[in-house]
């Protein structure tokens, strides 16, 4: 008896309740947009901000050396060592750093007048084609890409070989820092091209045209109005460039000579060797430079152009 | 550590088999377990319990060998890869140690052995149920990596000299000893392994040029010992041309003509000479060498499958199969005839014919511990210390 008049009642009330419930989400659109966007930032706060969590805290563990195993102690011992004269790691960041910063400046170097060209001056064609060659490489696995350079750079490679036959000496570029930072260049520049491209395309004519009526000669025109409006555009390339070379840690391991330690290569060897807390400590480093990175970027209007 | 680079060789067919096999596994075979009791005190191994599990470098249990031993004896096996002796290391002792009660075998190398023994995560075995035991090396009965106190922790499986490769086209005369990788000569044309143990070749060399420092053990060093050692090797990096982190790294390094000379293993010289590159090496001794042992978990669940394997993995035939498949040398001087069998004068390459005082003047792996063998205090630098050390160095 008891259970029939509950299933009598539950009907009309689940109807009730389902309609005061849109009403409620009908007054408060808020309260809708939160429901929709819940499950996908929350997928993203475990999955993204919840792993850097995860490594963040443990960046205070230590390891037990003699069994390897992870005491969930907290301590700033880790970053103590990162810290400390006459240890390694401040040497391996800033060589880190370094090579990031001329990638970056190189690839800015490189990528302004082609974007320039395509984005002003090729006929729809030449454009077209030019994009292609620009995306293309990105086809191909970055490790292919890497291994050929390895070939090119080699001593018996391609360079010294073009070099024997016009009667010129080798250039042992071969596991150097600079061929690190040729690859670096060639591997990370369509991320550099393609924004400054976007921000180039978006200049109007007519700003141009203003300058020149102006009297304002070719040069001029670069440096005051072309550049400026461009600058996001730049930096907005910098932050692949230069987050992609902090991170990497495969072209410093088969490009790189015996200086050639980059803070993924340390963090890497640690990790395999179970020393996950230090790893983590460690892995900080180029998260803080990005972070300070990505605030001045914000500064100069980089996310505009992204 | 050194494993990853070998892999190559190995073909993508094996993979996907060995999964076709997991998979039919995972899906037919679950039964086995049950009570193991004291398997040191067995006078006899039982019937298999249909199943082993190992941790295993990767084709340790290559499926060229072990498909006949699932055959034959219906322990089918279950692998877990490990990359390095760290995660071996770690795979044992989590779950409360002694492999979990999940796992029975362990492949480790001996910079984790002694680590595994004093941990208690493996268990002495009866060495006369492994009847090929009798015929091993000398060195590899009861070596200081696998055996404490006269108790055996498994049974040792292969092995491999560290060796100096030069390219005979640029080092003219051939290099005699280790001491061409630390002089001026070759400036700029050599190579050594990424590898903290490294630090170890650098300790045997100063072992003999300054016996003022007292190094009774490349592997026991105290604090003033390890500087030593730290020193002669940042010494030698500006005589370097890169730290190979993978043995096809050196391979390449050799083949285009970057380095002329450097260290590494049989296996690198075997490849470059089957490439037509005019590459020897030589085995200066007394040299660094890596040795592993299947070891038993304190807590194996099928610890008579675990024997049949040990069993089986020792024998001629099988040592022969594994040490080509891998590229190394068995402990087994019977498996010689089986070798040369599979690859025409492969025993005389992998060293397997040379006489008893050749062996002897190999130091084997062992893990840096605190605890010094030599003069039982424990002022020696662990691995930690030792990793810390090669960082600095390469760093």
């Amino acid at each position: 008896m008891a259970i029939d008049a509950g299933a009598l009642e539950t009907g009309p009330s689940l109807r009730r309740a389902r309609l005061r419930l849109s009403g409620l989400l009908w007054r408060r659109p808020s309260l809708k947009a939160l429901g929709l966007l819940v499950p996908p930032l929350g997928a993203f706060l475990i999955v993204y901000v919840g792993a850097l969590g995860v490594l963040f805290v443990s960046s205070f563990w230590t390891i037990d050396s003699f069994t390897a195993t992870v005491k969930h102690t907290w301590s700033l011992d880790n970053y103590r060592l990162i810290f400390a004269q006459g240890e390694p790691y401040l040497r391996i960041a800033t060589r880190t750093l370094a090579v990031a910063a001329v990638v970056t400046a190189v690839d800015a170097l490189l990528a302004f007048p082609l974007a320039f060209f395509m984005a002003r001056l090729a006929s729809r064609r030449t454009r077209a084609i030019l994009f292609v060659m620009v995306l293309l490489p990105l086809w191909a696995s970055y490790l292919v890409r890497i291994y050929a350079w390895q070939t090119i750079l080699a001593h018996d490679g391609v360079i010294n070989w073009t070099l024997g036959k016009v009667g010129l000496p080798d250039l042992n570029l071969a596991y150097t820092n600079t061929a690190m930072v040729i690859v670096f260049c060639y591997v990370w520049l369509p991320f550099m091209v393609l924004p400054i491209y976007a921000a180039l395309e978006r200049i109007p004519e007519s700003y141009l045209e203003a300058s020149a009526d102006l009297g304002a000669r070719g040069l001029k025109t670069v440096r005051s109005v072309i550049l400026p409006l461009a600058l996001p555009g730049i930096v907005a390339g910098s932050i692949f460039t230069f987050s992609l070379t902090l991170g990497d840690y495969i072209t410093p391991l088969l490009i790189g000579g015996t200086n050639s330690q980059f803070i993924g290569n340390t963090v890497y060897n640690f990790i395999v060797e179970a020393n996950t807390p230090f790893a983590a400590a460690f892995a900080m480093i180029p998260m803080a430079i990005v972070g300070v990175y990505l605030l001045i970027a914000r500064r100069l209007g980089a996310f505009e152009a992204l | 550590m050194r494993r990853i680079g070998k892999r190559s060789h190995v073909s993508v067919v094996v993979v996907v088999a060995v999964t076709a096999a997991l998979a039919f596994v995972a899906s037919g075979c679950g039964g086995g377990g049950g009570g193991g009791g004291g398997p040191s005190t067995t006078t006899a191994i039982g019937k298999g319990e249909g199943s082993l599990n190992v941790i295993e470098w990767p084709y340790y249990t290559d499926k060229s060998f072990a498909k006949p031993f699932e055959q034959k004896t219906g322990c089918i096996i279950h692998r877990k890869d490990a990359g390095t002796s760290n995660q071996m290391f770690a795979l044992m002792h989590q779950n409360g140690g002694g492999g979990g009660g999940q796992y029975d075998l362990v492949s480790a190398s001996g910079d984790a052995s002694l680590r595994l023994i004093d941990a208690g995560d493996v268990q002495p075995i009866d060495i006369n149920q492994i009847p090929s035991w009798k015929d091993f090396l000398p060195q590899f009965k009861s070596p200081a990596h696998n055996t404490v106190d006269g108790k055996h922790y498994g049974v040792s499986v292969q092995w491999g000299p560290n060796t100096l490769l030069y390219n005979t086209k640029q080092v003219n005369p051939a290099p005699t000893g280790w001491s061409e990788i630390y002089g001026s000569k070759y400036k700029g044309k050599l190579t050594v392994p990424n590898n903290p143990i490294q630090i170890a070749d650098a300790a045997l060399y100063l072992m003999q040029t300054k016996p003022s420092l007292g190094i009774k053990d490349p592997y026991e060093l105290t604090k003033a010992q390890l500087n030593a050692a730290t020193q002669l090797l940042v010494s030698q990096k500006s005589l370097l041309k890169r730290y190979w982190n993978y043995a096809t790294d050196e391979i390449t390094s050799f083949k285009n003509g970057d380095v002329w000379m450097g260290a590494g293993w049989p296996y690198q010289t075997l490849q470059l000479q089957a490439d037509k590159q005019p590459i020897k090496e030589i085995v200066p001794l007394p040299t660094t060498g890596w040795a592993d042992t299947w070891m038993l978990a304190a807590k194996a669940p099928h610890p008579n499958c675990a024997y049949k394997w040990m069993q089986y993995v020792t024998m001629p035939k099988v040592e022969a199969q594994q040490a080509i498949v891998f590229g190394e040398t068995p402990v087994n001087p019977l498996a010689c005839p089986y070798m040369d069998k599979i690859q025409k004068g492969s025993c005389a390459a992998y060293h397997l014919n040379e006489p008893a005082s050749y062996y002897s003047k190999i130091k084997f792996w062992k893990t840096p511990i605190a605890k010094c063998g030599w003069n039982s205090s424990s002022d020696c630098m662990d691995y930690n210390a030792w990793q810390q050390a090669w960082t600095k160095i390469t760093g």
